[in-house]
């Protein structure tokens, strides 16, 4: 029979004994060392259901396959651009990743992202040997130009986005400045002066006091003192597109230009294949093996 | 730095609204805390935002120099370590550092304020060696002003230590103190754009397109300038920079006057 060793929401400290028997199942910050659970890092422990794991409450930025981060372009590559995404190593964006456009072999690729230029990247692939792929191709993804860029540390990340985005949301609303929070903790703001000023300070006050619960009145009290109380009361802004991030329209169809769509267009090429019914002939019925005929 | 970022920089001070809140022409706000290292003879530390700067004063006797046999020895040196920003490199002194610590001298020591011959000892053979050692901890603009101000801070506090047939007795301080007669304030007047900021940060030392260091002293006088950038002041400028420096050496006259 399994049994935890640790209460939930304890914290546990690297080395420590989590659970004993096979029922539970390790996750994040914690690894099985025959039939125990055994804490790797520092953090809050969580348990749910058969999954254990632990909530860092500080530490340098861990890549996760879909989070969306602000990176900064430290190199251009031959069919690429590698991106410091604030974490231990760098990401590499893919020519295809990068933009819609066609891009020609040879083409400068510093038109897209040239060194020093921040963007709004997703992470889509991240290798146990820590190479990560982003892409910069998405609903709010893009390069990032103007604005400002702060750093909280990225496990206040969530405090910061709130509950499906409620915390992040308020601020757009109350002072209208167009927010892009990446979750390896780098935060674009782009507004006035005196709006980024107040967003700044909000954001200041989640990384402050983020542990603390009532962390949405705090904040709605200092947008109060700063903006006026009418300041909450506005509408909520759309939600707006940071860079190209929607394939562009395909220009429309010169039947005349255009060859006509074969049944198999748009579809893998392997499928346009006919379907094989007889078994692929053996390599060495096919083929006499060399000087078998002297 | 991404010209993007550097032109939001400028706009922001075109409008009179720094990114931290400041107006153009206001510094951060400045603590101290003197006297914090016993092995010193003297010692700061200055606070201003972000910035933050350790000063050490060292008094040594030594050879005085053969063309000034009756006149003590002012050393300034600035240390720009990785310890402070990811932008300081290990190795030998770099140019910002030498420069850092140069400005700093030159308006310590053109001002005469540290009388170099009330530090003789025997006229020719020994005298007292004034070190003084700036170590930013952590760099966010304006190191030149903020170095100075705490090295004047420093010095200010600076004791004698014993001193027995020749040779120092370190650890123990006389009740004697280091003359300052006057405090030589340097303020820096960045340009950005066509507006002139005092006490950037380093974002806006990125941003800066021209930078003139003025150091002034109590009476009015200019004692040391140091111009650096790509950019030209023009005549105008140069007033208005003037004017800057002058009333923002008074504040910070003040504050170091109350230690």
């Amino acid at each position: 029979m399994s049994k935890l060793l640790v209460n939930e929401r304890a914290i546990v400290v690297p080395g420590e004994l989590i659970a004993e028997g096979m029922d539970f199942l390790p996750s994040t910050g914690t690894y099985r060392a025959n039939d125990h659970i055994i804490a790797n890092r520092l953090g809050l422990l969580q348990v749910s259901g058969k999954v254990v794991k632990t909530v860092p409450l500080s530490g340098v930025y861990q890549p996760k396959k879909n989070d969306v981060v602000i990176g900064k372009v430290i190199d251009v590559l031959i069919s690429g651009w590698r991106v410091d995404i604030g974490g231990a190593y760098s990401a590499v964006i893919g020519l295809k990743d990068g933009t819609f456009d066609f891009v020609a072999r040879g083409a400068d690729l510093t038109k897209y992202f040239c060194i020093d230029d921040y963007a709004a990247v997703k992470i889509t692939n991240v290798t146990s040997q820590n190479l990560i792929d982003i892409s910069a191709k998405g609903q709010g993804l893009g390069k990032l130009t103007g604005g400002r860029l702060i750093t909280v540390n990225s496990a206040k990340v969530p405090r910061v986005i709130g509950k499906s985005g409620s915390m992040v949301s308020l601020l757009k609303r109350a002072t209208g400045c167009r927010i892009v929070v990446g979750q390896n903790g780098l935060i674009w703001i782009n507004g006035t002066p005196e709006e980024e000023y107040v967003v700044v300070g909000a954001i200041r006050m989640i990384e402050k006091y983020a542990h603390i619960s009532g962390l949405t009145n705090r904040v709605e009290t200092y947008l109060k003192e700063k903006l006026g109380e009418e300041a909450l009361n506005r509408p909520e802004v759309p939600e707006e597109q940071v860079g190209e991030s929607e394939r562009p329209p395909m220009r429309e169809r010169r039947p005349d230009r255009d060859r006509p769509r074969s049944r198999f267009e748009g579809r893998d090429r392997r499928e346009r294949r006919p379907p094989r019914d007889r078994p692929p002939m053996q390599a060495s019925e096919e083929k006499t093996p060399q000087g078998s005929e002297e | 730095m991404n010209s993007n970022v550097k032109t939001h920089v400028a706009n922001a001070i075109k409008k009179g609204f720094r990114l931290d809140g400041r107006k153009n022409d206001e510094f951060r706000k400045i603590s101290f805390e003197v006297g914090s290292i016993f092995t010193a003879e003297g010692s700061a530390k200055i606070i201003a935002g972000e910035s933050e700067l350790l000063v050490g004063v060292k008094l040594t006797a030594g050879t005085p120099f053969p063309d000034t046999p009756d006149d003590g020895v002012l050393m300034v040196n600035c240390e720009l370590r990785p310890l402070a920003s990811p932008h300081f490199e290990e190795g030998p002194p770099s140019i910002d550092s030498i420069e850092t610590s140069r400005v700093i001298d030159r308006g310590i020591r053109e001002s005469g304020s540290l009388d170099t011959k009330s530090l003789c000892i025997k006229k020719g053979e020994l005298v007292w060696m004034v070190q003084v050692d700036i170590v930013p901890l952590n760099a966010d603009g304006n190191l030149i002003d903020l170095g100075a101000i705490a090295s004047l801070a420093a010095l200010r506090v600076t004791r004698f230590p014993k001193l027995e047939n020749g040779k120092v007795v370190f650890g123990e301080l006389t009740d004697e103190k280091l003359k300052l007669s006057e405090f030589p304030i340097p303020v820096t007047v960045h340009k950005i754009g066509n507006n002139l900021i005092v006490d950037p940060t380093e974002a806006e030392e990125q941003a800066s397109d021209a930078r003139i260091t003025i150091t002034t002293l109590d009476d009015k006088r200019v004692c040391a300038m140091q111009k650096g950038g790509d950019q030209p002041f023009s005549e105008e400028e140069l007033k208005k920079a003037l004017d800057l420096a002058f009333s923002k050496a008074k504040d910070l006259r003040a504050q170091i006057a109350a230690l």
